[in-house]
């Protein structure tokens, strides 16, 4: 054995296929073999794409042979979260309707991460269509988080983090509309971006939340995810909401903390943090000051308004996104039906779940005639009270720190007892989508019960590479993002 | 805001699903609580304040007239339930 | 029927659809026709993921229409979803424009025997067209053609401003010559690229409120606007006189049978939850854009018709009809380029012209004979080739397959006899051949004159002109 996978970042690897330690296809079948060994227990794959990967694999280490210019991950494995659209592999956002579904287009995450010689080795499991913060209500199967399996992973990009927290591939691809990446990120003791709206390209990503919807990275550190960004980010010309940034993140990685002011929003640490969560915080804050960083508190009490005009907005855009599920086109339509008005019917309410009908009715009535104003269009006034007061920040502070989440991961069957709270729970991260801003959770400690604790850096829009610089200089100065759970221990290649 | 049963029918209709009674009524109480919640919205004061749809600054992204080769219509069909004569086959639509 | 006298009040919804060459939000082709859904790609057919990106030709289109019809252009515009189930709209939403149109406020001057008034455009917006479903029969079942689906459309939506289908069709005329001089559609009826939704209402004369409307839709000729105009405005006056009311719903006409039908049900209460499209940017349009489009603008059938009645001393009746249909306008100014007779050229073109070509296709517009053939026609009657009779024949004989004019002359020898001798000749003997005719015109009888003329152009084979023939005829007869 050369190295543990548990040593094994996606740069590390991406390091030794170039330096011809590794070929693509050790690695990948090296990976293939552990997730589906790990996978029986976290469940953190939808489908492991074993012919598909190896394929990737050969045409990989053909361009490596041939001297291309590759980018540094080259050859590494990697999952995919299952509402990014795959030429001729099944995508189904984790629903019912959506089973079967093989797209004839592939994401334009996909053609940039192909270029980059990126080789996906299967599709991670979510909640459906991205609407859950826990991974539970995915129709396929619930993944549980590797530090402790009776504990969830968070989400919607659950599988994402739990593929990596178990170190069953690389790094991962996730999405973030409401917290996506950055709270399954925390749960998983992950390092996972929410990039800035309009950097990565939307095109292929199975709508939510259009107008909040990104792509991003979960990896174990800040550096892996600054090469994944400069993969993945840039403009696409059949993305109209993507802009013409081309982050060189790895390149800014060391400027550290020194004169960066850091605003703190006092009601991030008000009655809802858990206690434990806000000390591990506390700490962290700690660190920072330590390397040279201003800290300054300050009022954000706006946040009180956040959680109700994200679900709005979030479900209005839901509730429209996915009327085009109606057993015509593609995926899942009822047997039963008799007559048009039947099919639609029978194959929307057996092809849902639960939790995605809810967010369906809850955002067709905040559109429908009588309450739009009362509701959708508040909610937009209040997202644009939410980017001033975002702004207005930005003008005194670098970066804003928080927590993502105010617990840890709970356990598996506790959130969906009570919706609403889980909707609360989101009251951190639903914001920075709102306003369309980067944010990054990164690991800085572990509750007594032994579950990882994120917190969360927010910067200003497109100062992407700023907010990696500064995670990149807390891991430098901390190792909570090289631990890993006991069962991600054993193997290596 | 009371979420009353006719509201619960109307926005299922409008949204194409046909809940049974358990989940109708599940679903209603949940919404009533989040709908009650997000009630706290009309405590704050927008007046005057222009509703924000699009976070960004972009304007005017435009493609350029040019027509590219469409996508086989094999593909276009693949994942249909149910194709006929190379179109999407649906129960009469005929009033 | 009851004394009472009822005005119809309309309002119209027109729909065209734009001469892009690809579609509003995917580079697929817009042409007509093709085997179903091979005009189609993931996002004009609704894929999950995929995202709309605009055409600009679109929103020049647009802003075109705008300027023509002399409405506001909105500067900061945007699109917004409207949301149905319906198997003709993949995405269950159509994009398009609710709050923020394009064009608002703008006019459209109309006229006709007896009346001559502006017609007021509520607002113009973008959007996308809806695919095709085509019923079969035999199964029972329904087909879904997405190749129109994303098909770019304008809808030109008009304030109640008609109070008869005369009107109606006038605007409809006058818009269509407007669009067509632009060039931003094809406004072909019968290929679904020009459409007339019909709001329609009666109210007793006099009444200051409106009566409550319906909308009829699937209209796709002017003759048959014609029809449901008079048989709706027939069905409201006699549920009204009945003591019954007429209520709000949309109502399909069925053009074979010359009925309307209730279309939608009360469970699908028209609640489209209009909200701003996310994946779409604003549209912002400067003074500066405006102006780059307006310069660009070709003259449009009002300027071209005043060119016409003030330049070439046209009657307005004569204007109106050649500048409405720019085909022949465009085909009027290639002539008269040639012959330098604009009243001769108008002769021509609204007598056996117009009636060969619309012999053709309702509002197709078919052109067989290239211009300089007509100008080769008419300038052989100014030069006295042929006489005006000889020159329909021509005409008849060329027109559907192009020849040559002058060609055809010359083989079936249809010249004219220029030799004096040979006219004075046939006088002669005409003249020789009927003395009982003779007398009767030297006792008075002018009229007989034609008679001999008739003779004489018989004799000659039609080849002469009968100016000629009447001036030697009468000297002789002196």
């Amino acid at each position: 054995m050369n190295i543990a996978f548990t040593e094994l970042t996606p740069i590390k690897a991406g390091e030794m296929v170039r330096k011809r330690e590794l070929s693509v296809e050790e690695l990948t079948k090296a990976y293939l073999k552990r997730s589906i060994a790990l996978d029986g227990e976290i469940n953190a794959f939808l489908r492991i794409e074993e012919e598909y990967a190896l394929k990737s694999a050969a045409a990989v280490q053909k361009r490596i042979d041939a001297k291309e210019e590759l980018g540094p991950l080259a050859g590494v494995p990697f999952g995919l979260k299952d509402n990014i659209c795959t030429k001729g592999l099944e995508t189904t956002c984790a629903s019912r309707i959506l089973g079967g579904f093989v797209p004839p287009y592939e994401a334009t995450l996909m053609e940039k991460m192909s270029r980059g010689g990126a080789v996906l080795i299967g599709k991670t499991n979510m909640d459906e269509f991205a609407m859950g913060s826990t991974t539970e209500t995915s129709y396929y199967k619930t993944t549980k988080n590797p530090w402790n399996l009776e504990h969830v992973p968070g989400g919607s990009s659950g599988g994402s983090a739990a593929a990596v927290a178990a170190r069953e591939v690389p790094y991962a691809i996730g999405s973030d509309t409401g917290g996506s990446i950055r709270q399954p990120a925390a749960y998983c003791g992950v390092t996972g971006l929410k990039p800035t709206y309009g950097a990565v390209s939307r095109f292929g990503l199975i709508a939510y939340g259009s107008s909040l919807d990104q792509i991003g990275p979960i990896a174990p550190s800040a550096k892996d995810c600054a090469a994944i960004l400069d993969m993945i980010s840039g403009f696409d010309e059949k993305d109209a909401t993507s802009m013409k940034t081309q982050f060189n993140a790895v390149a800014q990685l060391e400027g550290g903390v020194k004169d960066m002011v850091i605003g703190i929003p006092k009601s991030y640490f008000g009655e809802g943090l858990n206690g434990e969560v806000r000390e591990i915080i506390t700490a962290a804050i700690k660190v920072l000051t330590d390397a040279g960083a201003k800290v300054e508190e300050f009022d954000f009490s706006i946040l009180d308004y956040a959680v109700p005009a994200y679900y709005i907005i979030a479900s209005a855009e839901a509730s429209s996104n996915l009327s085009r599920f109606d057993g015509v086109k593609y995926g899942f339509r009822a047997e039963d039906a008799e007559g048009l008005r039947d099919v639609y019917l029978k194959t929307r309410t057996q092809g849902f779940g639960s939790e995605v009908k809810k967010r369906i009715m809850l955002g067709a009535f905040a559109l429908s005639s009588g309450y739009y104003d009362a509701y959708y269009n508040k909610a937009l006034q209040v997202k644009a009270l939410i980017k001033k007061a975002f702004d207005d920040a930005f003008a005194k502070y670098d970066m804003i720190l928080g927590p993502v989440a105010p617990t840890t991961a709970p356990k598996i069957g506790e959130s969906l007892k009570d919706p609403l709270a889980m909707y609360l729970s989101d009251i951190y991260t639903v914001s920075v989508n709102l306003a369309g801003l980067p944010g990054i959770a990164l690991p800085c400690g572990f509750d007594q019960k032994g579950l990882p604790v994120g917190m969360q850096l927010i910067a200003k829009a497109f100062d992407d590479e700023k907010l990696l610089c500064a995670a990149h200089c807390y891991q430098q100065l901390t190792d909570f993002h090289r631990q890993f759970p006991a069962l991600a221990g054993k193997g290596g290649v | 805001m009371i979420i009353t049963d006719e509201i619960i029918d109307y926005v299922s209709s409008l949204a194409r699903l046909d809940l049974s009674v358990e989940e109708k009524t599940k679903i209603k109480g949940e919404i009533e609580k989040i709908i009650d919640y997000m009630d706290v919205l009309n405590t704050l004061n927008t007046t005057g304040v222009e509703p924000m749809s699009h976070v960004l600054p972009v304007t005017n992204v435009f493609r350029e007239d040019i027509v590219a080769a469409s996508v086989p219509r094999e593909e276009i069909l693949a994942n249909a339930p149910e194709v006929d004569h190379g179109a999407f086959r649906v129960p009469k639509t005929v009033e | 029927m009851s004394e009472i006298k009822y005005e119809t009040v309309i309002g119209l919804e027109v729909h065209t659809e734009l001469a892009t060459a690809s579609k509003i939000f995917c580079s697929c082709t817009t042409e007509f026709g093709g085997e179903p859904n091979t005009h189609c790609c993931p996002i004009c057919t609704g894929m999950p993921g995929v995202l709309p990106v605009l055409n600009q030709k679109v929103v020049e289109f647009g802003i075109a229409v705008g300027l023509a019809t002399d409405s506001e252009i909105t500067p900061y515009g945007k699109f917004d979803r409207k949301n149905y189930f319906y198997p003709d709209l993949p995405k269950a939403f159509q994009i398009s424009q609710l709050y923020l149109p394009i064009c608002r406020n703008g006019v459209v001057a109309i006229e006709g025997e007896g009346f001559q008034k502006n017609i007021r455009i509520h607002e113009i917006h973008m959007e996308e067209d809806a695919g095709k479903l085509i019923h079969d029969p035999i199964f029972d079942t329904t087909h879904a053609d997405y190749n129109r689906c994303g098909v770019p459309l304008l809808e030109i939506v008009s304030e109640p401003d008609f109070r008869s289908a005369e009107e109606v069709i006038a605007y409809l005329e006058t818009l269509k010559a407007i669009l067509q001089y632009l060039g931003v559609s094809d406004c072909k009826m019968q290929e679904g690229s020009l459409r007339a939704d019909v709001n329609l209402s009666v109210r007793p004369l006099g009444q200051a409120e409106f009566g409550t409307r319906t909308e009829m839709k699937n209209i796709n000729s002017f003759r048959s606007i014609a029809r449901a105009i008079a048989a709706e405005r027939k069905r409201q006056i006699e549920l009204i006189e009945d003591g019954g009311k007429v209520i709000q719903q949309t109502r399909r006409w069925d053009d074979a049978k010359g009925v309307s039908y209730a279309m939608r049900s009360k469970e699908d209460a028209q609640d489209y939850r209009y909200f701003p499209e996310p994946d779409l940017s604003p549209v912002v349009i400067s003074e500066e854009w405006q102006e780059e489009i307006r310069k660009g603008l070709p003259m449009l059938p009002k300027e071209r018709k005043a060119k016409y009645m003030e330049g070439y001393g046209l009657s307005p009746y004569d204007a109106g009809i050649i500048t409405g249909i720019k085909a022949l306008a465009d085909y009027f100014d290639e002539v008269n380029a040639i012959v330098g007779q604009p009243q001769e050229v108008a002769n021509w073109l609204l007598g056996d012209f117009m009636r060969l070509a619309k012999a053709g296709e309702g509002d197709t517009f078919e052109i067989l004979l290239s211009p300089a053939k007509l100008a080769d026609i008419i300038l052989m009657v100014k030069t006295n080739v042929i006489n005006r009779n000889t020159a329909k024949e021509v005409f008849a004989a060329v027109w559907q397959e192009d020849l040559d004019p002058k060609q055809y002359v010359e083989e079936h020898d249809l010249a004219m006899v220029g030799d004096g001798d040979l006219i004075k000749d046939t006088v002669a003997k005409v003249l020789a051949a009927n003395p009982k005719t003779v007398a009767e015109f030297k006792a008075g009888k002018e009229k007989v004159l034609g008679f001999l003329v008739g003779q004489c152009m018989k004799e000659l084979k039609g080849k002469a002109d009968p100016g000629t023939v009447n001036t030697l005829l009468r000297e002789a007869l002196k």
